[in-house]
């Protein structure tokens, strides 16, 4: 049952292609994906934490009444 | 160290099991590799025209967190290694060093449930998407299914189901969008996907070239990825289906503990024995950010965001919790209260609250303490919520 990953230290030489094909492979397909400008990456982060933090319980707090960890206390009037 | 499983074999593992193509030698694969790997710097840095702490200088300032501990569940004898949250937003499953795994219910502090798992170190669990069932597995090599019983009193154990089997540790776990497939990680180097079932392994994920010690899947609206970390210092994103590894990011100098995608899907953190934690833009394929500071020295376990992702939480190895302006790169607050290092850390799926594991066997459950966040004036008494 199951997967038997043999983490292998002694690797014979037909192995050693096979890596590196492997690698040549994985570097193309890594190469390959369409980036976008960090400018543009961080607006758009920018723009998520701005339309949901109004909306963000440990960013705004809790009114007590709708709190089911703060356990009901009187208000202190000062 | 990377072969195939035995019955998953894709045309792209087997075009590397043939012998050399004509004119490739050893020689001239690791050449293309290195230009590869030079391209892909130059990709990179083409599109690094900005710092996003540049951006973020026009972001409102973050007024002053008061974090406030609303419950500190004490019952393990041992050191917490893994905590999650139900989707009821109150229900907590917690495993320990010594075997146990207990089901809390936050609100209450009650224990609801508790398993003695037949190895120590249960380095993972998980809570199943319909609070029915709970995962979890260690030094067992194992991801084992306990489903919860309403009658509090029934054994647990007798209803166990071993899911996943790997060759070394379980480091860590997850339900897919159902309770019926487990996504692992493992001390072996793989991660994995299963039946719950049947025990099926449906995809494997070969790629680390050391142990893989943390997972997180993509949130759900943005398609089938997930995101793992390793003792090799690379993150990597994998789809799901087809077992690819897509993006791999190398910059920390050390382990990475824990990975945790940003609320959009967009952006990853991680947190690693380097002492930072990073963020890495999926988009951008880059690192942009990384929260540090000369004065923190030790390792950082688990990280999670804050809902609208502008906060992140992060558990160290000082046993401290810093909190940090994900946009700014600036720490926010730091949080004392735990007398060990600091495990685990997750925020509750409403976001209300969040929750940290740590080897003092406690787990505490903080609140940003403000109450609506601005005194409320009626007349001329202030009343503080």
């Amino acid at each position: 049952i199951g997967v038997e990953a043999k983490m292998s230290s002694k690797m014979p030489s037909s192995n050693n292609i096979a890596q590196a094909r492997r690698t040549v492979q994985q570097l193309r397909i890594e190469a390959s994906i369409e980036r976008i400008k960090v400018s543009k990456a961080s607006a758009d982060l920018m723009h998520y934490c701005g339309e949901h933090a109004k909306y963000d319980p440990l960013l705004m707090g809790i009114p007590a009444s709708e709190n089911p960890f703060k356990d009901k206390k009187p208000c202190t009037i000062l | 160290m990377n072969s195939p499983p035995h019955f998953i074999c894709t045309p792209f593992s087997l075009m590397a099991c043939q012998g050399l193509a004509s004119g490739e030698t050893l020689k001239s694969l690791k050449a293309e590799s290195e230009t590869l790997r030079k391209k892909l710097e130059e990709e990179r840095k083409k599109l690094h025209d900005v710092e996003l702490e540049k951006v973020a200088e026009k972001a409102e300032a973050l007024g002053e967190l008061n974090m406030k501990t609303r419950r500190t569940l004490k019952g393990h004898g041992n050191k917490v290694l893994c905590m999650d949250w139900c989707k009821d937003k109150r229900r907590i499953v917690s495993s320990s060093q010594d075997g146990k795994v207990i089901v809390w219910d936050a609100f209450t502090t009650n224990k609801e449930h508790a398993v003695t798992m037949p190895t120590t170190w249960v380095m993972a669990c998980a809570y199943a998407p319909s609070g029915c069932a709970i995962a979890c597995g260690g030094l067992d090599n194992k991801c084992s299914v306990y489903p919860l019983s309403l009658d509090k009193d029934e054994n647990l154990a007798a209803k166990k189901k071993s899911v996943a089997m790997h060759t070394n540790y379980l480091s860590g776990c997850t339900f897919t969008n159902s309770d019926m497939q487990i996504l692992t990680s493992s001390g072996d180097g793989t991660s994995a996907l299963w039946d719950v079932e049947s025990g099926q392994l449906l995809q494997s994920f070969h790629g680390h070239s050391a142990d893989v010690l943390t997972l997180d899947l993509a949130p759900s609206e943005t398609g089938n990825t997930f995101v793992s970390g390793g003792s090799d210092k690379k993150a990597n994103v994998w789809d799901l289906r087809s077992g690819q590894n897509v993006q791999s990011f190398d910059t920390h100098d050390s382990d990475i503990n824990c990975v945790k995608y940003y609320p959009s899907g967009d952006a990853f953190a991680s947190a690693s024995d380097d002492s930072t934690c990073r963020l890495f833009d999926l988009r951008a394929d880059r690192e942009v950010s990384i929260y540090s500071k000369d004065s923190i020295m030790f390792g950082a376990a688990s990280v999670d965001f804050s809902l609208s992702g502008r906060l992140l939480f992060a558990g160290y190895n000082d046993y401290t919790i810093n909190v940090w302006d994900v946009l700014k790169g600036t720490r926010v607050a730091i949080l004392f209260g735990h007398e060990n290092r600091v495990s685990s850390l997750r925020v509750s799926p409403d976001g209300t609250a969040f929750c940290s594991g740590s080897w003092d066997n406690t787990l505490r459950v903080r609140q940003e303490g403000r109450g609506v966040g601005r005194e409320l004036k009626q007349g001329g008494t202030t009343l503080y919520g």
